[in-house]
């Protein structure tokens, strides 16, 4: 019984640890599959965290709101994400520049500008406190009940239920609907989409938003169910492992979402590892290095063929021969 | 006008001045809107890098390792290669000197030597890796380079932890002083300061670094294939082994420099659970400098200052040291999206009807 | 009649920095026929159907679409007013199927679904109407590239266009399937749809072509009916002079075999085989021209000849000395010259100067190296030989290539690898792209290289160049060559037919 009660735990955390992982890996499905390189999904996180920490905190303590603080903190850290993401498609789409380049700033300009937001709205403080309202779990009714299994797959925090449900969203709009044959085209030919008066520049605006808006909702998620609170650590490499999960899954919605979960274990055998002290017979470093040695491997051919959407980061050129 | 006053008003070297014009000039706007004075915060930001001679050679201490991953990142660019491992390479170069510096015992002149190498080696090595995985398997080295750093952080850690810890902390042990960098001569100039023979090392480099790519065949080479690997494979150069070649070099500016950063600065290598952004800032340097040697030197010097000089920025205005990085994102973001610059220049000269 | 016209553009104009692309240009397009664009690359015909498209706006003039004034802002606009283009290079999706490339932009819905039901029922009823029948469930990848044009026509209907533009259509087709496009071009126009057909093939436009409108130097020349003209009368106005079809050149003097290719079999980059048993000879003192449809192993037989596909199995003797699956510079190095296809992607390095690119062969060795040292004296004093010998229009050596013309940019190339000094010379489409002052430059140096004692190996898509140039043609067909020909004694249908596949003398018998 003790082995299938670890096994409901490191399920448990297993989900906790992969749902801001899936948000940030839909984030930058969306953009690379419209042919935009994504790699500041990482500082659009810490923009997500630091909103909704920074919002929730202001709304508990100065507006006197209680349980419908984060919520509110939520809703404007995917806003906040969306507008962070603006610079990124206005480089990469409109100015042409190396869309990594400009990822790479952002990051730096996320990392740089919430710390320093933090100290200015904080008097100096590098962090928040610990925030006294966050999300707490639901438990699906019935579901939950069933021994051990209720407990690991059925009691899990808001923002996973909506993270899984957007896994399917995406999915269907991506492969169903006219929005998605369109997106998929712009990242593959943009060319041949634009001979038929689909708007490029356009779909490629709104999907860069939109990864931004999603990346911060996983961003926002560890900040208000992980770690209760925005620090300079808050969100440190979970936007690359996001990335590791997209290219794992290669850059589908299901399979990334997989991937996600798969390398949430990684995390959540850490800290299931920890409560029962096996790190000391496995090397913690090993468990940190194992998603991007994976993905290395992956996109080496070793372990399948992880290929990219055509166009990605090709910069777009109307009326270009 | 002369050659030299043409070049320096040509779009590919105003592009990054009148960025890192417009970093400031936000990063000054950021500053009046949370209540700074931007005057004294850029002026204690100075003050603080050049005031006296002790910060002035911790500013140059600061400088080097920047002008160590800058090369590396622009040398990767000439063969059309980006290079966002730096970072690991760096981490790579620092450890693999650690190794050499306290687990082996020998007169500096060797020990000196050997350490460097074991860096130049651990670098180079780290770096061909993605040039490897690019030339024999296709892969991406944005993708390649950015896990490989995350693996580089954690195996550090790891070694560190295993065969260097001292005990009860979270770093190595001392390096033995017979591979040190610290150079007493220096150090007593500038008022007891951490500058370093590194330095020295870094500006020989970038000699290294211009001499190669614009006097050798090698160079040649590598710029070929950097402008356009097709016709260079159709011209009979062998690309994939440029790569490999490419990277290995790049790897090695970034792995001396974390060398240089044990062995001169702090004498042990610490358990990182972040990145210390050397490498993240080498883009930043090769950005700026334009993949030359002297700009990636002058780049250097920019951040350097920048950099050392934000903690004065936050004791004499109270800003706090962060608003550095946003305007070395800004800086980045304005040199990478350069036709929005170019906009601005041409605006600016129409305006004023110059013409160059 | 006040609709006669379905196109009429009036004094349109268009400027690039440096060149007028279009200069007062008159074409008025009868409804119901098929209107023939001719002109040299280059002469703005294309420049102009971006315009009618909507991919440019013009700088001066008036667009009537069946009548009425029209500001075509873009593609969009250009598609609600009825007009389709079918690209010369395809705007296919790969990884889609014929169905979803011609629903692109323009889905049937359910709800917020795509119905791929209403779709299919849409397309079936287009396909029967005029004849354009496809697979919808294949991917392009899967497809023919005369199946591909039929889904980009298929586009183009599918939107309700009934003025349709095509771009070049036949430049990649066998000379079957130009009968077949011919047949549904013609089949389009009975069925009341316009067409404008931009070519620089006399040939086409003298077969199905009712009106021809001449371009030359983005001006008009002449609009005139094509039963009163003749194929002869066209091509002078095209160029502005009377052009000689033949080239002018001695007999060939075939001497020793130069290279050798024995049972030669490569793969492409699919992993399909391109190459099947492929075998061929070229001696000293001969044009060889390779003929054959885009796509049936020429490349790769190129890319193994120079060192950058692997052969997988075969053998190819440079003089006698088996080379096969050697390094490009060990075979470069055995005197092959090599004058790619693409002269931006392959053959130059452009942000390189005129010097650099002049040495990108030869710049490791002496006297342009030496210890690994770069001697950049030697180097543009060589430069400044070549570029006096050649003709070669640049402010000095040491400017860039890509400051070049075209034209130019091809002289560098020639020069760099005749200056070499090979034994075998292939070119690959030499002329492409280039105007008619190039291209005779280009043909007067193959022909001196033959006549002096140098092995050519011509690969063209041009049938004309191929007959013109060469002393022997060797027909490709799926990776072999199917028949080698006198170009004095065989014509376009002999050719035609290897080319596609059918025997020499017969019909093919379908199994």
């Amino acid at each position: 019984m003790a082995v299938l009660q670890v096994a409901s735990d490191l399920i448990q955390t297993t989900i906790v640890f992969a749902t801001a992982l899936v948000f940030a890996m839909l984030g930058g499905l969306i953009s690379e599959r419209s042919g935009v390189v994504n790699i500041a999904l990482e500082g659009m996180m810490m923009v997500g965290a630091f909103t909704a920490a920074i919002v929730t905190y202001f709304l508990e303590t100065n507006a006197g709101l209680g349980g419908s603080a984060p919520w509110i903190g939520f809703v404007c850290a995917i806003a906040a994400g969306a507008v962070f993401a603006l610079p990124h498609a206005a480089a990469s789409v409109t100015f042409r520049a190396d869309q990594v380049v400009s990822g790479v700033a952002l990051n730096l300009l996320a990392a740089g500008a919430t710390i320093y937001l933090c100290k200015m709205l904080l008097n100096g403080a590098a962090q928040t406190p610990t925030l006294k309202h966050v999300f707490s779990k639901w438990a699906v009714p019935a579901l939950s009940d069933i021994p051990y299994l209720g407990p690991a797959l059925f009691v899990a925090y808001p923002t996973s239920y909506i993270a899984f449900l957007l896994v399917a969203v995406m999915a269907f709009v991506l492969y169903k609907t006219p929005a998605g044959l369109r997106l998929r085209a712009v990242g593959e030919h943009p060319k041949a989409a634009d001979s038929v008066a689909i708007n490029v520049y356009r779909v490629r605006y709104a999907a860069v938003m939109i990864s931004g808006a999603l990346a911060a909702m996983g961003g926002a998620t560890i900040a208000l169910t992980t770690t209760s609170n925005f620090s300079h650590n808050t969100i440190s490499g979970q936007g690359f492992i996001a990335l590791a999960a997209l290219i794992f899954g290669k850059w589908r919605p299901v399979a990334g979402m997989f991937a996600a979960l798969f390398f949430g274990i990684a995390s959540a055998l850490k800290s299931v590892f920890q409560v029962y002290g096996i790190t000391n017979y496995i090397p913690v470093d090993f468990i940190y290095m194992f998603p991007y040695i994976l993905t290395v491997l992956v996109l080496a051919g070793f372990v399948g063929r992880a290929v990219a959407p055509g166009a990605v980061g090709k910069p777009y050129r109307k009326g270009e021969r | 006008m002369t050659g030299f006053v043409k070049r320096l008003f040509s779009e590919s070297t105003l592009i990054p001045v009148v960025s890192i014009l417009i970093g400031l000039i936000l990063g000054a706007v950021i500053m009046l809107a949370g209540h700074y004075n931007p005057f004294l915060a850029y002026g204690s930001l100075f003050a603080k890098a050049f005031g006296d001679m002790y910060n002035f050679g911790e500013t140059i201490r600061q400088i080097t390792p920047y002008i160590f991953t800058g090369l590396a990142v622009a040398f990767a660019f000439r063969t059309g290669l980006f290079n966002i491992g730096a970072e690991g390479q760096f981490i790579m170069g620092a450890v693999a000197a650690a190794c050499v510096g306290v687990l082996l015992d020998a007169p500096w002149f060797l020990h000196v030597p050997l350490a460097l190498a074991a860096s130049a080696l651990a670098g180079g090595l780290w770096g061909s890796i993605v040039g490897y995985l690019k030339a024999a398997r296709g892969v991406h080295e944005v993708i390649t380079t950015i896990m490989l750093n995350w693996i580089a952080l954690h195996a550090a850690n790891y070694i560190v932890r295993t065969a260097l810890l001292e005990k009860g902390m979270a770093r190595s042990k001392y390096i033995q002083e017979s591979a040190w960098l610290s150079s007493p001569g220096l150090s007593e100039l500038f008022d007891h300061a951490r500058i370093h023979y590194g330095v020295l090392i870094a500006l020989a480099l970038s000699v290294l670094f211009y001499y190669v790519l614009w006097k050798t065949r090698q160079g040649y080479e590598l710029r070929a294939v950097g402008f356009n690997p097709d016709a260079s494979e159709y011209a009979g150069i062998n690309v994939k082994s440029t790569f490999v070649k490419t990277m290995f070099i790049s790897g090695l500016f970034a792995g001396v420099g974390g060398a240089c950063e044990v062995m001169g600065v702090f004498h042990y290598q610490t358990i990182n659970a972040a990145f210390p952004g050397y490498g993240l800032m080498g883009i930043a340097v090769a950005l700026i400098g334009r993949n030359t040697a002297v700009g990636v030197v002058l780049g250097a010097v920019l951040i350097g200052v920048l950099t050392y000089g934000a903690s004065g920025m936050k004791f004499g205005a109270g800003v706090p040291e962060e608003l550095i990085h946003v305007v070395i994102a800004l800086v980045i973001f304005f040199v990478a999206a350069g036709g929005m610059v170019e906009l601005l220049i041409r605006r600016f000269r129409k305006k004023n009807g110059t013409v160059h | 009649m006040p609709n006669e016209f379905a196109v009429e553009m009036k004094g349109i104009a268009k400027r690039f920095p440096g060149i007028v692309a279009n200069d007062d240009i008159h074409l008025q397009v009868r409804k119901g026929e098929i209107h023939a664009l001719l002109g040299e690359n280059g002469a703005g015909k294309t420049t102009l159907m971006n315009i009618l498209f909507g991919l440019y706006q013009p700088d001066e003039g008036e667009i009537r679409i069946h009548g009425q004034t029209v500001k075509i802002t873009d593609p969009k606009k250009a598609i609600d007013l009825g007009i389709g283009m079918i690209h010369q290079h395809f705007m296919l999706v790969e990884p889609y199927t014929v169905l979803q490339n011609i629903i692109l932009g323009a889905e049937p819905r359910r709800g917020v679904m795509i119905s791929y039901k209403k779709a299919l029922a849409r397309i079936g009823e287009l396909s029967d109407k005029y004849g354009l029948h496809v697979d919808p469930h294949r991917t392009i990848r899967e497809i023919s590239v005369g199946m591909q044009q039929r889904v980009e026509i298929l586009k183009t209907l599918y939107r309700g266009a009934d003025i349709l533009i095509f771009d070049e259509p036949t430049a990649v087709l066998t000379p079957q399937e130009i009968q077949e496009l011919m047949a549904i071009m013609r089949k389009l126009a009975d069925e009341g749809k316009t067409i404008i057909l931009i070519t620089h093939k006399l040939k086409e436009i003298m077969a199905i072509a009712d009106r021809v409108t001449i371009i030359r130097r983005g001006r008009v020349v002449d609009s005139l009916p094509v039963r009163d003209t003749t194929a002869e009368e066209l091509a002078a106005k095209m160029v502005g002079r009377n052009v000689s079809f033949v080239i002018e050149k001695k007999e060939a003097q075939p001497g020793e075999t130069i290279l050798e290719i024995d049972n030669l079999t490569a793969f492409d980059d699919r992993g399909c085989q391109a190459l099947r048993g492929l075998s061929l000879e070229v001696r000293s003192g001969e044009i060889l021209g390779i003929a054959g449809v885009e796509g049936n192993g020429q490349r790769e037989l190129i890319e193994v000849l120079t060192g950058l596909r692997k052969a997988s199995s075969g053998e190819i003797r440079l003089r006698g000395r088996a080379v096969q699956n050697e390094s490009p510079r060990r075979i470069a190095e055995a005197k092959v010259g090599y004058i790619p296809e693409d002269r931006q992607k392959r053959g130059l390095v452009l942000d390189f100067c005129v010097g650099e690119n002049l040495v990108l062969k030869n710049y490791y060795a002496p006297p342009f190296c030496k210890r690994g040292l770069l001697r950049y004296d030697e180097i543009f004093g060589h430069a400044a030989g070549l570029i006096g010998e050649y003709d070669i229009r640049t402010p000095d050596e040491k400017t860039p290539a890509r400051a070049l013309s075209g034209g130019n940019q091809q002289k560098v190339i020639v020069a760099r690898e005749v200056a070499c000094e090979p034994d075998l010379l292939i070119a690959t489409q030499p002329t492409r792209g280039l105007d008619v002052g190039a291209i005779e430059f280009i043909h007067r140096k193959l022909i001196e290289q033959r006549d002096k004692g140098k092995a050519v190996l011509l690969y063209s898509l041009e049938l004309d160049e191929i007959l013109n140039l060469s002393d022997r043609i060797a027909v490709m067909y799926e990776g072999r060559i199917v028949g080698i020909l006198d170009p004095r004694k065989t014509n376009e249908q002999e050719i035609g037919l290897l080319m596609s596949g059918g025997h020499k003398g017969e019909r093919e018998e379908t199994a």
